[in-house]
């Protein structure tokens, strides 16, 4: 096994599709001659010409519009959005045209169109910079969305997303990129979308989470007192309820751990749905540790407060396990 | 000599650009800021990114210097010589980049969205085209409360080829907006020269399908930029409509903190560096006997000692208290709805 960047793991996933798949093609703002604002597209130009790595202007709309069209035409384009922020000017066509394509045509059209983009807070990029913005294509039926947790699981969903008929925004958690890690490079390695992963097994208390939340949730159950277990949920729709639902039948507790302010995250569905459904198995009620309602904000003082720390985690879980009573979160606390 | 350019007020900041003297001293202000930011990111003090706008600051100053305070100011992420210019303070610009509560968004904003109503800036834009619309708003909101203010709405080149540019020229148009567009063409989006995206070199030729006059002006050069910004203002004061004025200028450092800018032509920047634009005002400065013939080099001196004193202001000054998180999210979350009264 070799260490690569996590960048490297996207670059690879494409590379990859793009050699098995002659009508995979790559569109965005820089990632042919540059080789990609966050370089991961470098060495894509040069591979695969530029009729398939296209430099677009800034036109979001305009050239994801184009990617719905060659899609529904028989191209698989895979867009690269900069920051997640600036599908804002172009979500008409993700979200209300290539999402209901395959609906209006009642099945005969698709759009196999993969949209990806660096996404979350962490690194001081400011408000309109450091989202998630998941739940912009979560309620939207006809997208699937995924987020990338490290470099195999970029490598596993970005192909997956890929071969799927249908659209998918995939996030990357920006402040991954430079993370560095061993990875075995297989071509044939898939991670199917909706389907989570179990990383760490416990008995206590079932943490879901995603993206770069995984690390620290990770850190959180080596330091709690608690025997927790782990999810990497990856795919937030369609989400996995029985990894899910069964680990809870285990443990007895279930807690969130969201990069999404409260009203809106993910969690909020797991939560109904685990509520709904396995009510009986629970010892306590369910637990959401989200951002809270706010921008996100640009001192590095107040974005460590805003995004859950592994010592915040592990106080909540703790909490939740000691006493079978969902705590409070800090800004409730703090007010 | 700089005294007025010190002054802690952004008003007394923008009056004082009267002076020729001033705004040369802004200019050069500029570009120590700039050059400052860029050393304060190497110190770890600034996080995320930043855009500086060397080479481009009398682009600032000439629109600065030909609106009046109360006239609303939209702008981008490139936006540090456009607040100062305007009059927000080094300690204001300064103190937001590096997060501190002195900073002119209280650190909640950081280099890419700096914002003082007291002079008309809003908060600047990090998504491209956002302002534009944005500006036709506050043209309308003027006229439609009988106020002869106007807005003026600055952005790139890069930025011409989204939806909103055309959109907000179309509206404004039809609208007979009081709206000023000013482009400033530095030849390059990011890491891409302007042939590669855009099917014109020309911005200003862009005017032509929204009706409205398109002027290109050499950015370089304070007065030109003021004579263009001067011609557009008063039409859009008589209610006459909108205006597009291209700035022919160009950025000396790279789109951004990590960008070593190898993707641009051979000698390009030589050929600017040139045309340096406080080079160009001093020699104005000199032959009107306003400047000593070796006056600039002291001047220089001058203003970046001033701009080290706020930089070590800003960094004994505070962080935010973490109550500022939740403080600033709606009426209801702070003490009541503060907000600022434009042209009472
Ligand atoms: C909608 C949107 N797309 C992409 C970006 C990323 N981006 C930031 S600056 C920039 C280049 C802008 O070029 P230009 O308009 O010429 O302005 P300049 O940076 O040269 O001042 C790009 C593509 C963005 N901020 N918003
Ligand atoms: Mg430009």
């Amino acid at each position: 096994m070799a260490k690569i960047w996590v960048r490297q793991a996207v670059l690879r996933a494409l590379d990859d599709a793009m050699k098995e798949d002659p009508d995979v093609i790559v569109m965005g703002e820089d990632v042919a001659a540059a080789g990609g604002p966050f370089k991961v597209t470098e060495g894509l130009l040069a591979e695969h010409g530029p009729s398939r790595v296209i430099d677009t202007p800034i036109s979001e709309m305009g050239f994801l519009g184009a990617a719905v069209g060659a899609a529904v035409c028989g191209l698989k384009p895979v867009v690269e959005i900069m920051f997640i922020e600036f599908i804002g000017v172009a979500l008409d066509q993700l979200s209300t045209q290539a999402a209901t394509m395959r609906y209006l045509s009642r099945g005969r059209l698709t759009t196999p169109l993969v949209v990806r983009a660096s996404a979350g807070a962490g690194q001081g990029f400011g408000c309109q910079h450091s989202q998630m913005l998941d739940h912009w294509f979560r309620g939207t039926p006809g997208l699937k969305v995924c987020v990338t947790s490290n470099a195999r699981t970029t490598y596993g969903l970005l192909r997956s997303a890929i071969d799927d008929p249908d659209p998918v925004v995939v996030l990357e958690p920006r402040i991954l990129y430079s993370e560095r890690e061993e990875f075995e490079h297989d071509p044939a390695y898939r991670i199917p979308l909706g389907q989570a992963e179990i990383v760490r097994p416990g008995t206590d208390a079932t943490v879901v989470t995603c993206g770069a939340l995984v690390r620290t949730a990770l850190e959180a159950a080596a330091s709690s007192r608690a025997n927790v277990e782990v999810i990497d949920l990856l795919t937030l729709w369609p989400w996995d309820r029985k990894t899910v639902a069964e680990s809870v039948a285990r443990t007895g507790r279930l807690v969130t751990v969201e990069e999404s302010t409260a009203t809106a995250g993910w969690g909020a569905d797991i939560v109904s749905t685990i509520a709904v459904e396995h009510f009986g198995k629970l010892k306590a009620a369910p637990h959401r540790i989200t951002l809270p309602d706010a921008p996100v904000p640009y001192s590095g003082v107040l974005e460590a407060r805003y995004l859950p720390s592994a010592t915040y985690i592990a106080e909540q879980v703790d909490a939740l396990v000691s006493t079978n009573q969902p705590p409070l979160p800090w800004w409730r606390n703090a007010a | 000599m700089t005294s007025l350019s010190n002054s802690n007020s952004p008003l007394a900041r923008r009056e004082a650009l009267e002076s020729r003297l001033e705004q040369l001293t802004r200019m050069i202000e500029i570009r120590s800021v700039e050059e400052r930011i860029q050393k304060l990111f190497g110190e770890g003090h600034i996080r995320g990114s930043t855009h500086l706008a060397n080479g481009q600051e009398a682009v600032s100053v000439g629109i600065a210097r030909s609106i009046d305070p109360d006239d609303i100011v939209t702008c981008t992420y490139r936006g540090h010589g456009h607040a100062l210019a305007l009059g927000v303070t080094t300690v204001g610009v300064l103190g937001e980049i590096c997060g501190r509560t002195v900073g002119c968004a209280g650190g909640l904003g950081g280099s890419m969205h700096l914002v003082e109503p007291a002079v008309g800036l809003l908060p600047t834009a990090a998504i491209i085209g956002a302002g534009l619309p944005i500006a036709c708003g506050a043209g309308l909101a003027a006229r439609t409360r009988g106020k002869d203010r106007i807005a003026v709405s600055i952005f790139g080149d890069g930025s011409s080829n989204i939806g909103a540019f055309h959109e907000a020229l179309n509206f404004a148009a039809i609208l007979k907006l009081p709206v000023v567009f000013v482009c400033e063409n530095n030849l390059y989006g990011e890491y891409s020269r302007i042939d590669l995206t855009t099917a014109v070199e020309d911005i200003a030729l862009r005017a032509t399908s929204y009706n409205m006059p398109g002027v290109m002006v050499d950015g370089q050069d304070v007065d030109a930029v003021a004579a263009a910004m001067e011609t557009a203002v008063a039409r859009a004061r008589r209610g006459e409509g909108p205006s597009l004025l291209e700035m022919k200028t160009y950025r000396y450092s790279g789109h951004s903190r990590s960008d070593p800018a190898t993707y641009r032509r051979p000698g390009e920047l030589d050929q600017w560096l040139k045309r340096d634009p406080i080079d160009i005002l001093a020699r104005k400065l000199v032959e009107e006997k306003l400047l000593a013939a070796d006056g600039l080099e002291p001047l220089k001196a001058e203003v970046r000692d001033a701009v080290e004193r706020a930089a070590q202001e800003v960094l004994a000054s505070p962080h935010p208290d973490l109550g500022e998180i939740m403080s600033h999210v709606s009426a209801a979350s702070a003490d009541g709805d503060r907000r600022f009264a434009f042209w009472q």
